[in-house]
């Protein structure tokens, strides 16, 4: 059992609060991924949570045990770093090794969870080479291996594929789904990316100036967001924001309190004449992506994107009439 | 017609230190080695002077006694050095302090460091002031004297060991400083204690460092001259001063240029070894 618990965790760098009052229980086996823009406090937490970072206030437990002021190398975790970290002067193999080896297990079982892992990983070719002999993608195989190696419940990973150039990315998230499954570990998984977030989490905790706003399953972060910055931060193109004052000419009436509506693009139903129930808007731009076409046009002084059938293909400066799918409107304060 | 141009920034840029290099390091060089090798009166190749200085009783003293202070200085020193720096990296509070502190022996001369060494094993010097006045010993210790070979090695160790120490420092300092704090962190989180840690990741990394550092301690411990004669005058004989004592007492510049010929030899020897046994390993990068 590795359950994560992260209580109060308060962490400052001078007066700015990294981390504010952060709590946070992350499931055995659960994969967790600690979503936010540069300087939300993620990967503070991250580090928290490895022992790496001394917390000002606050207590993190793992699977029960209270490991607040215990060192990294008893705190029973595996790291996969951002910038990889294999070590330059050991083999893939003596890398992989490496925490085994500290762990002091025994020459068999190392070397069985070295292959073990190598073969995980298919980089069973390059045991016997040096870091400097493989490219950015392969060496991030190793530090996938090396951290799958170890014998813990609990997978640390800080932005492990944003130094791998695009294409690799998708290979490499799709791979590292399947492989983080497989494991069956408590991950906790740090991005900046959205599509990352929602491909590989059980659950995201968006983040934001040093607090937690939302912590969901991707759906729900994705169709239910708390607020306007988690709504704008998740999906792309980012959720369209109105007055909602706007909408009481369309029959959406805002219950009170709530001032702003947010719609995804994808739930805009298009018209190329008028219709009841539908916003008039002036197209500003078309961009045919292929499968659908993306339009930015504008409804009285407000921009909003809508998706359309690829079929559509009105021209900029034309009208068009947007139905909101009602299920899909979300009230926001 | 196309001609091929050459840029010759490059070599513009080089060229002053090449000469100062060619002026006062080869040239010297050559000659030294022509004073060691050539009759002075035939200019015909000889190993007379060699056989001179081989055959003088001071040869044998001399190069065992320059190779005792090696071996004996170099591990102390580097044992020392990098205890200093990793004090200093270790990013403690006032931990820039000791960087400045252990530095100051940088700034002074060698004889003046050798001359401080002196005043304090001297027959009324410090230690012995000390010793006398706390009862230890009823009359001074003659520490310095030739009687005490041991003594003498012992204080021109200190006395270098002192002075030279925080210049392997400082090249270990940068080393460490070139470390990513990444690979400190990945080995923490692997289970490396302390101790481990420094074996396994430390050392490895900072291995060019200390190539480096080697190489330079090395070839300046063969040329200890300054330190000893202020600390132990004619009492050990070392290969510098051996060279001193032939070129300006004997006034025999050739075996003078023998002995600098085995200390550059030596050098060259010693900085082979720690070039090949340090040596980046097949598709190693560092």
């Amino acid at each position: 059992m590795a359950e994560i618990q992260l209580n109060h965790i308060i962490k400052s760098y001078g007066k700015a609060r990294a981390t504010n009052d952060v709590s946070l229980t992350i499931k055995d086996k659960e994969f967790m991924v600690l979503l936010g823009p540069s300087g939300c406090g993620k990967t503070t937490l991250l580090r928290a949570i490895a022992g790496l970072e001394a917390i000002d206030s606050g207590t993190v437990t793992i699977g029960g045990r209270d490991v607040t002021n215990v060192p990294p190398r008893f705190r029973d975790i595996a790291m996969v770093f951002q910038s990889y970290a294999v070590f330059p002067h050991l083999t893939v193999w003596d890398n992989i090794a490496f925490g085994l080896r500290m762990k002091k297990l025994p020459d068999t079982e190392v070397k069985k969870r070295v292959e073990m892992s190598a073969e995980m990983l298919r980089i069973t070719d390059y045991l016997q080479r040096f870091p400097a002999q493989l490219s950015g993608g392969q060496r991030q195989r190793v530090a996938v291996a090396r951290a799958l190696a170890m014998p813990s419940g609990v997978l640390l990973m800080g932005e492990p594929l944003s130094n791998l150039d695009a294409l690799l990315r998708l290979d490499m998230r799709a791979e590292l789904k399947k492989l983080l499954r497989d494991a069956g570990a408590t991950t906790v998984y740090v991005t900046h990316d959205q599509v990352e977030a929602l491909s590989l989490g059980d659950r995201i905790a968006v983040m934001k100036q040093g607090v937690i706003l939302q912590c969901d399953s991707p759906l729900r972060v994705y169709d239910h967001p708390v607020d306007k910055f988690v709504g704008g931060f998740i999906g792309n193109p980012p959720m369209n924001f109105l007055r909602a004052a706007g909408l009481a000419a369309i029959g959406l009436i805002a219950p009170p309190g709530y001032d702003l509506v947010g719609i995804r693009a994808e739930n805009l139903d298009s018209f190329t004449s008028p219709m009841s129930g539908a916003l008039e808007a002036s197209i500003l731009v078309v961009e045919p992506l292929g499968s659908h076409n993306l339009i930015t046009a504008k409804v009285g002084d407000e921009f909003i994107k809508v998706n359309t059938r690829a079929e559509l293909m009105p021209e900029p400066g034309s009208k068009l009439w947007l139905k909101p799918m009602p299920d899909k409107v979300r009230w926001l304060k | 017609m196309t001609t091929r141009r050459t840029n010759l920034t490059p070599y513009l840029l080089v060229a002053p230190a090449l000469v100062f290099m060619a002026i006062f390091f080869a040239y010297p060089m050559v000659e030294a080695f022509g004073l060691a090798f050539r009759d002075n009166d035939t200019g015909a190749l000889t190993l007379s002077y060699f056989q001179k200085m081989v055959s003088d009783v001071q040869f044998q003293p001399a190069l065992t006694t320059t190779l005792l202070l090696i071996v004996i200085l170099i591990p102390i020193q580097f044992a020392v050095a990098l205890a200093m720096a990793l004090l200093v990296n270790a990013k403690l509070k006032g931990a820039s302090l000791f960087l400045y502190i252990y530095a100051i022996p940088l700034a002074v001369s060698e004889l003046a460091a050798g001359i401080v060494w002196f005043n304090i094993f001297t027959n009324n010097g410090f230690l012995n002031s000390l010793l006398v006045q706390s009862g230890l010993i009823e009359r001074p210790f003659l520490f310095l004297s030739y009687q005490n070979q041991g003594w003498l090695i012992l204080a021109v160790v200190l006395a270098e060991a002192w002075r030279a120490t925080s210049i392997i420092m400082v090249i270990l300092v940068s080393g460490l400083q070139s470390i990513p704090s990444d690979y400190l962190e990945a080995a923490e989180v692997f289970g490396a204690d302390q101790f481990r840690k420094i074996t396994k990741v430390i050392l490895p990394l900072l291995r060019p460092s200390l190539q480096v550092a080697l190489i330079l301690r090395t070839i300046l411990a063969f040329q200890v001259f300054g330190v000893a004669l202020a600390v132990a005058g004619t009492g050990i004989s070392l290969l510098a001063g051996e060279a001193y004592k032939w070129y300006y007492t004997i006034r025999n510049p050739n075996v003078a240029a023998a002995y600098a010929s085995v200390i550059l030899i030596l050098s060259i020897a010693s900085t082979v070894v720690f070039l090949v046994g340090l040596r980046s390993k097949n598709g190693e990068a560092l």
